[in-house]
């Protein structure tokens, strides 16, 4: 862990508007780890992660990936030099079928997943490869979501609560999918309110409140700290 | 000689042709349109001007560079299409993060100001542009004798609307206007640049305006007004198709021209509302339009 950071995040403070929504976040991310952010709904999670992308275009601050500045990159450079998104509300598109769903995201570098692996992964997606993106239930659409970020060889992918609202059958498939992620050696960036779900994948966490980080911790003490975490998150 | 409801057939037909050749020239102009309003959220008043340019882009360059009417009907779309690409990045694009009634503002703005100019140049009555030579004539169908450069520009904007359909429906590039058209900033923040699409299809839909105008230059005189005179129809056959749906502009805009030919024969007083008629209908019953989505 001596290593300069894969992804560097400092003193980032970002505004919706007006409001201003983020107030010093740093945050690292080492090549081959998964971190996790966790909060209360409104502590800055997806903010952090729609800042980092650069859809929340209002920000100061740095944001480094292999010391390469983003902050100043329009929008569609940041996937183009290795970051792949996926966003809480899944993004599936309606008017494209599920494979060109999968095939949308351009090519950013060597070493993605191929098609073909990715249908081995998820054999669902394969089956209903024809039908319309967003015919797919929840589950399989969450897994497109991050199926078509595979393919890219994006070196970091922002996950945003990709268990949200799915039955446990689907989270623990979810979990599978990110451990199988991890053993390829891909870097991820969660966000995530289940934290048992979180426990299997997370290398740290951080702990955020009110658009700040308060809080970060190696994963095995997790257990430790349930009760300060129960009180931060009112859980 | 046969009747149908007391029409002369060949009088029925001949309706049908002049509505399917009007229809031809809706369907092009309102897939143009749609296609911009889509992605863009612009309702582009300057696409009737594109039109007119593209009918004086292939006169200008027959009379004064001796350019046939075959490579006109190749470069004035380019033409057309290059000036959109300028009109887009230097002005239209500074308009996006603003309400989009500044879009309509400016393209109509811009409609004043190329049909103003050209009038002043060229006088508001039309020149003559002749067809070429290999289309000129009439073939025998046997129930009745169809104008061949007629024939052709049926057969030209099918082929064009067919061939952009398909741009958009099958294609890698069409999926990205797709799915731009319903989330640009997810698209681009997957890589694509969005910004660089927008501009394209601009161009793109400009350039089918001009097509459109080249292909209207020998039936229509071409005229600075011709433009203006259409848009407004080609504007009731995107809110009867629904606004942003391709296949609904390209169906709506035969069928409506075939039914104000029909109506001409049938009750010729209500030839020039009919479609106007018809889009208060859908928009009473279907107000997203026949192929529209709901938002």
């Amino acid at each position: 862990m001596s290593s300069a950071p894969l992804l560097e995040v400092r003193g980032l403070n970002a505004w919706y508007g007006e409001s201003h929504v983020l107030h010093g976040v740093d945050l690292d991310i080492h090549e081959g780890e998964t971190v996790t952010l966790l909060g209360r709904n409104g502590a800055g999670k997806t903010t952090t992660l729609r800042a980092i992308m650069g859809i929340l275009r209002r920000r100061e601050g740095v944001i480094r990936l292999r010391g390469k500045d983003l902050l100043a990159l329009p929008l569609h450079k940041v996937a183009q030099s290795g970051l792949g998104y996926v966003p809480e509300e899944r993004g599936i598109f309606a008017s494209l079928s599920v494979s060109e769903n999968l095939m949308l995201p351009p090519t950013v570098s060597e070493g993605g997943m191929s098609v073909e692996e990715i249908y081995a992964l998820f054999p669902n997606l394969y089956e209903r490869r024809s039908s319309q993106g967003t015919k797919l239930s929840g589950g399989e659409q969450q897994m497109l979501a991050i199926a078509r970020v595979l393919r890219t060889g994006a070196r970091i992918i922002l996950l945003d609560e990709p268990t949200e609202g799915l039955a446990p059958v689907i989270v623990q498939r979810i979990g599978d999918v990110l451990v199988a992620l991890k053993k390829r050696g891909m870097t991820i960036l969660l966000v995530e309110q289940n934290f048992r779900f979180a426990k299997k994948v997370a290398d740290r966490f951080y702990l955020m409140e009110d658009g700040r980080m308060v809080n970060s911790f190696p994963g095995h003490e997790l257990d430790a700290r349930m009760d300060e975490l129960h009180e931060v998150l009112g859980v | 000689m046969s009747t149908i409801f007391g029409i002369p057939t060949p009088a029925l037909y001949g309706q049908i042709l002049i509505g399917l050749i009007n229809g031809s020239f809706y369907a092009m102009l309102s897939l143009g349109l749609a296609v911009i309003f889509g992605l863009l959220r612009v309702i582009n008043f300057a696409h009737g001007a594109q039109y007119m340019l593209g009918a004086f882009a292939a006169y200008l360059l027959l009379n004064y560079l001796g350019v046939n009417y075959w490579l006109a009907l190749v470069l004035a779309p380019l033409i057309v299409g290059v000036i959109a690409v300028i009109i887009e990045r230097t002005m239209l694009s500074r308009l996006y993060s603003v309400d989009h009634l500044y879009g309509l503002l400016l393209t109509f703005g811009l409609a004043l100001i190329m049909e103003g100019a050209f009038r002043h140049w060229f006088g508001a009555a039309g020149q003559p542009y002749a067809a070429p030579s290999q289309l000129t004539g009439a073939v025998n169908l046997g129930f009745m004798f169809m104008p061949i450069y007629r024939g052709w520009v049926v057969v030209a904007s099918l082929v064009v609307c067919i061939g952009t359909w398909l741009l958009i429906e099958k294609t890698r590039l069409g999926a990205y206007l797709r799915a731009a058209t319903e989330n640009a900033t997810l698209v681009q923040a997957f890589g694509v640049n969005v910004p660089l699409l927008l501009t394209l299809t601009y161009g793109l839909g400009a350039a089918l305006a001009a097509f459109a105008g080249v292909l209207a230059a020998p039936i229509y005189q071409v005229s600075p007004l011709m433009g203006s005179n259409l848009i407004i129809i080609v504007f009731a056959v995107v809110v009867v198709g629904g606004m942003g749906s391709i296949l609904g502009a390209i169906v709506t805009g035969y069928v409506l021209g075939v039914l104000e030919g029909l109506t001409k024969v049938f009750y010729p007083e209500a030839s020039s509302i009919v479609i106007f008629v018809i889009m208060a209908i859908v928009l009473l019953v279907r107000p997203a339009g026949l192929f529209g989505r709901e938002e």
